[in-house]
């Protein structure tokens, strides 16, 4: 069997803006082939995992207020399974990371992300979090979270509305989806792409 | 003017005076000016620091400070200066004006000025590791001095003063931020209900708290050292990222006070429009406010009722600038774009549907036991208190003070509607609350004339004067006050007269009204329970990266 195209309810798979690392990460997952049992085991796995998003409050600024619209009436996070924002790292899944993190909040937002149990994934949210955003020049503000901790989606605006949040929520999704938790192991030496440095 | 400057020079002989300005300036030297401090409150009322601003100005560093008397509404600033660079010192108003205590920190932490008799010298926003001080001309901003540093960072056990004696010699002394025996534990900065990244440090006595030492600084962000490297326009874009819930009146301020220094005439609708959109603005923080205080306290519904009717305000944002926040459409000399053709008929839609709401909020909220129990009585804070410590907006009304900027010194049209300020006497969380609650009706009713107003004066029209590309300001300084959703947000400016092509500000200083406010934390959580230090903070309404700009 192989690793299928990722699908979302609600929203074509060419609709999505950029398909190619997906179809990337598709190429590396079935390079080897993918065992039936194993397969659709991760394929369950996959599915719970990435319908039950469940998000970590982290907001230090404006994003913060986007991202409450993004829990109440309107805009509803339910429909994705993420409406249960954990206020403890331990329960959650993913750290949104809505504002800018600055030189004195730096070592804290890298101890929430180590205290989060595996799989852990982030949301770099609003210009501040990718590059520093309209604060680039300042003389104490993280010029990316991306400095800190590994980042799974970037997501632009300042502040993004809350249909881009939803699209970066549906992007990490997508990423979950073409994942591999179980089987990888025993197929290392067929690995077409670089190991990683800590497997050396 | 010259009333007042026959009075304080009969205070104090030594003091010179500038009457140029839009206010009495006062000039006066580091030894006379905490007996001047004394006088000026004593005899002449002053009773208020609005602002304290640290300035560099190049062979000395100083600070200028402007008061106010809350009767008559009279204002005068001071400037004093430090006698050098190398070791500045000037003497501490903390005595006098409590709400210079965390005014000086901040001056200390951004310039080094050492305030002498202060009672806890430390830094306030940067790290306490942090090397040099970042409003200083002269500092050095390599990435060297101050890497990222991701080791964390140590307690502040020992508070420090220099304390000076009669005969006039300085000396270092430390002191305990707690006793050795006291029980303190750590709350925030990662803490739902401190609403941002706030964190305090809270001495306990069994469920009673003791003393709340505040630490401050996760989002500074150094807006004010930013501003320094732009253009004049350039620089609005950070008002509206300080006080986000307050963000079209924030840049309405700077624009105001960048239009008096260049003495533009801003069309009369433009105006109209700017008020209507910081009066939209009030009620979204409000709603904000209320679904915040609420969820606080377990009531998850009402959350959902007040972020429901705020998108209706987000909407008629979204149609006429063309986003929910951070909207960007004050500009210097009236506003970016005409208002959408549905305007008035939006707001009069949204008016109507929240104020039917109000009675549900009320209904459900308000009348709750568990509510009264949490709020009536709980987290008092006298009037005197309020004026010493500079609380204004509607933490400010509900201990009694008249200090609605928009009554006081109105601005744009707010002379022209008919609303009342809100004011309450009890002081504690529910008057806080109450006066928020009613302050949406007033809102309400300015909305409605202004809708009229904007009818009458054409729903399309006349929207920005005239400016020129390039802004230039002459030599001078100059400060606006406007009545932003949490209280008086100052902002001051200073030009050094620079003919280059793009100006830029020598110095920007926003006195945001949540940084007062945090210096109410310690004085009306004290002898609480800690489930009230959430409660307490709560109705106090902090925004805070409005705390830490």
């Amino acid at each position: 069997m192989e690793v299928k195209k990722p699908k979302i309810k609600s929203m074509k798979y060419e609709d999505f803006k950029d398909n190619e690392y997906i179809e990337d990460l598709l190429a590396q997952l079935n390079a080897s082939g993918v065992n039936v049992v194993v397969g659709k085991a991760d394929q369950l796995l996959n599915w719970s995992r990435s319908n039950s998003l469940w998000p970590f409050c982290f907001g230090t600024s404006c994003c913060a207020i986007e991202f409450m619209c993004l829990g109440a009436a309107r805009y509803d996070m339910a429909r994705f399974g993420a409406e249960v924002a954990r206020n403890s790292p331990r329960q959650a899944d993913y750290i949104m990371c809505q504002g800018t993190i600055t030189y004195r909040m730096a070592p804290v937002l890298k101890r929430l992300y180590e205290q989060m149990a595996e799989p852990k994934y982030v949301i770099a949210c609003g210009a501040c979090t990718v590059s520093g955003g309209p604060f680039k020049n300042s003389y104490c503000v993280v010029k990316g979270v991306d400095e800190i901790i590994p980042v799974d989606v970037y997501l632009p605006g300042c502040p993004p509305r809350p249909e881009a949040m939803f699209y970066a929520l549906m992007q990490l999704q997508r990423k979950i989806k073409v994942s591999r938790f179980l089987g990888g192991a025993n197929r290392k030496e067929k690995l077409t792409y670089d190991p990683e440095p800590c497997l050396e | 003017m010259a009333d007042l400057k026959e009075q304080i020079g009969k205070l104090c002989p030594q003091a010179q005076f500038d009457t140029e300005g839009e206010f009495l300036l006062i000039t006066i030297d580091d030894a006379q000016w905490h007996p001047l401090a004394v006088s000026l409150k004593r005899e002449l009322h002053f009773d208020q620091l609005m602002a304290l601003v640290g300035m560099d100005w190049g062979e000395a560093l100083g600070v200028m400070c402007y008061l106010t008397n809350t009767e008559s509404g009279d204002i005068v600033h001071v400037k004093v200066s430090t006698a050098n660079r190398e070791t500045p010192r000037l003497h501490s108003v903390s005595d006098v004006w409590a709400v210079a205590n965390y005014q000086e920190r901040e001056v200390y932490d951004f310039f080094g000025i050492v305030f002498v008799n202060h009672p806890d010298m430390r830094r306030f926003f940067l790290r306490n590791d942090w090397v040099g001080h970042p409003l200083r001309k002269d500092y050095d901003a390599s990435p060297e001095k101050n890497p990222l540093r991701l080791d964390d960072e140590t307690n502040e056990d020992y508070t420090c003063s220099w304390v000076e004696d009669d005969k006039g010699n300085v000396t270092k002394k430390h002191g305990l931020v707690f006793d050795f025996d006291e029980y303190v534990i750590n709350f925030g900065p990662q803490h739902p209900s401190t609403h941002g990244v706030m964190r305090y440090r809270v001495s306990l006595d069994g469920e009673i708290v003791k003393k709340v030492d505040v630490v401050s600084g996760y989002i500074h962000r150094g807006i004010e050292k930013m501003c320094e490297s732009l253009t004049w326009p350039q620089t609005l874009l950070y008002t509206e990222r300080m006080d986000y819930m307050a963000a079209h009146i924030n840049r309405h301020c700077l624009c105001l006070c960048i239009e008096k220094a260049m003495g533009l005439e801003v069309p009369r609708r433009a105006e109209l429009i700017r008020l209507m959109m910081d009066e939209l603005m009030r009620l979204s923080s409000h709603l904000l406010s209320y679904g915040c205080l609420t969820m606080d306290q377990g009531t998850t519904t009402a959350f959902f009722y007040g972020f429901r009717d705020r998108e209706l305000i987000y909407d008629i944002f979204d149609r006429t600038c063309g986003a929910r926040m951070s909207m960007s459409y004050s500009t210097i000399g009236g506003v970016v774009a005409d208002v959408h053709p549905d305007f008035v008929n939006d707001v009069r839609h949204a008016c109507d549907v929240i104020e039917k709401n109000m009675k549900e909020y009320h209904q459900l909220f308000t009348g709750n036991v568990i509510a009264r129990n949490r709020m009536v009585g709980v987290g008092t804070l006298s009037r005197e208190q309020a004026v010493d410590y500079c609380i204004t907006g509607p933490s400010g009304r509900a201990s009694g003070v008249h200090c609605d900027v928009r009554k006081t010194h109105p601005y744009s049209r707010y002379e022209e509607f008919d609303f009342d300020e809100v004011t309450r006497t009890g002081g504690d969380s529910m008057a806080r609350y109450m006066v928020r609650m009613d302050e949406m009706l007033q809102s309400i009713k300015i909305l409605r004339q202004a809708c009229d107003k904007l009818e009458q004066e054409g729903i399309q029209g006349e929207y920005c004067a005239k400016v020129p590309k390039m802004i230039k300001l002459p030599a001078g300084h100059w400060y606006q006050q406007v009545e932003a959703s949490r209280g008086a947000f100052g902002v001051y400016i200073e030009s050094d007269g620079d003919a280059k092509p793009f100006q830029k500000p020598y110095r920007m200083h926003f006195q945001t009204p949540c940084f007062n406010l945090i210096g109410v934390v310690d004085l009306t959580c004290r002898d609480n329970m800690i489930a009230d230090l959430i409660t307490i903070t709560a109705s106090i309404d902090f925004v805070i990266p409005d705390i830490d700009r």
